[in-house]
């Protein structure tokens, strides 16, 4: 009945200012197992653009980093969750603070992933399988994506 | 006014296969979930509608064995998860092996293939989300959730749900309340 496999690359997005971060970000997406089509755009302002763009192919995940120059990845985050269109595309967020506080308050305003941004390349590719797998789990079992949380 | 629902996903699925298959005629059976016996042959042109019709809903025709396999083994672990009794003490391989008629080494590495999880992780996964269901839609105490899912104490409850997800069962229930009690702000647009 649902879909089991995944034969389409997954569509993800990054939002990031650190280009050694979005390089980084990149790479791991290469070197892992399952197949993804990955764009990035450099603040808040470029994502919001990128997202409300006539025609332009949604991500499945997205990928925040919270400080962002122009629009911080909070305000993107709650700007997101207010648009129809848009609501449904899984959030992961992507930050250096680890601060209890911040991580609940993302998950209130609707972030479905929080990930402490590691500072080991293996670290990093086994968090964004995990992430992406995950993901796939709600997208083809019939999971109830409102109650999809994970802190990494 | 806010409603809080619960529904069934698989009385669902059952209604909008129903009527799809009514719609075009077909003599059939539901045998189980996924799983329909059509009791004729049938043209191309009606398989391609039913797909057509089905898509609507994010239902797919799975066509390949190996897909069918892993659906058949996804089912047996929900069902086997969402009884309404506790959940089997047996062993869960021997479980899964018996259920789907295949060894179990075998659905162990078919299932990591295709899915790029392993049956374990699946297993928690869909554990631990009966277990956020529970939470966000009865009155259970985490110790009648505990013991409902088989987990030999609250402790052991605990420590996989944090495990899996990263916070805890009452860091969960806290983000669920706050998401539901937040005022939703308004578009800019919505006040002129």
């Amino acid at each position: 009945m649902q879909s089991t496999t995944q034969n389409e690359p997954i569509q993800i997005l990054l939002a990031d200012d650190d280009p050694d971060d979005r390089l980084f970000f990149k790479d791991a997406f290469e070197e892992i197992k399952i197949k993804t089509n990955v764009q990035t755009v450099n603040d808040g302002v470029q994502l919001m653009e990128y997202l409300t763009k006539e025609g332009v192919t949604l991500p499945q995940v997205l990928f925040l980093d919270l400080n962002m120059p122009r629009k911080t990845g909070m305000d993107c985050l709650k700007e997101i969750k207010r648009i129809d269109k848009l609501k449904d595309i899984a959030i992961a967020i992507y930050s250096t603070s680890s601060s209890e506080e911040d991580i609940e308050e993302t998950f209130v305003s609707g972030a479905n992933v929080y990930i402490k941004k590691p500072s080991d390349f293996n670290a990093l590719k086994k968090i964004l399988s995990e992430v992406v797998t995950t993901n796939l789990q709600y997208q083809t079992s019939g999971l109830n994506r409102d109650n999809f949380i994970l802190n990494l | 006014m806010k409603l809080y629902i619960k529904y069934n996903i698989n009385a669902i699925c059952k209604k909008i296969l129903e009527e799809q298959l009514d719609k075009l005629d077909l003599n059939y059976s539901v045998t189980g979930f996924g799983e329909v016996d059509i009791k004729e042959n049938v043209s191309n042109e009606k398989l391609k509608q039913l797909g057509v019709g089905l898509n609507d809903y994010g239902i797919e025709i799975v066509e390949s064995h190996k897909s069918i396999l892993v659906q058949k083994i996804k089912d047996a672990i929900t069902e086997m998860v969402y009884l309404e009794e506790k959940l089997p003490t047996s062993k869960i391989s021997s479980y899964l092996a018996d259920k789907i008629g295949h060894s179990y080494g075998y659905i162990y590495n078919l299932f990591s293939e295709v899915t790029h999880t392993s049956i374990g992780n699946y297993i928690i996964l869909q554990k631990t989300e009966r277990a956020k269901q529970l939470m966000t839609t009865t009155e259970l105490t985490f110790t009648e959730i505990a013991w409902k899912l088989n987990y030999s104490s609250v402790a052991h409850f605990s420590n996989q749900f944090k495990n899996a997800t990263g916070i805890t069962p009452t860091a969960f229930q806290r983000i669920m309340n706050k998401r539901r009690n937040k005022v939703p702000t308004p578009e800019p647009s919505e006040n002129s």
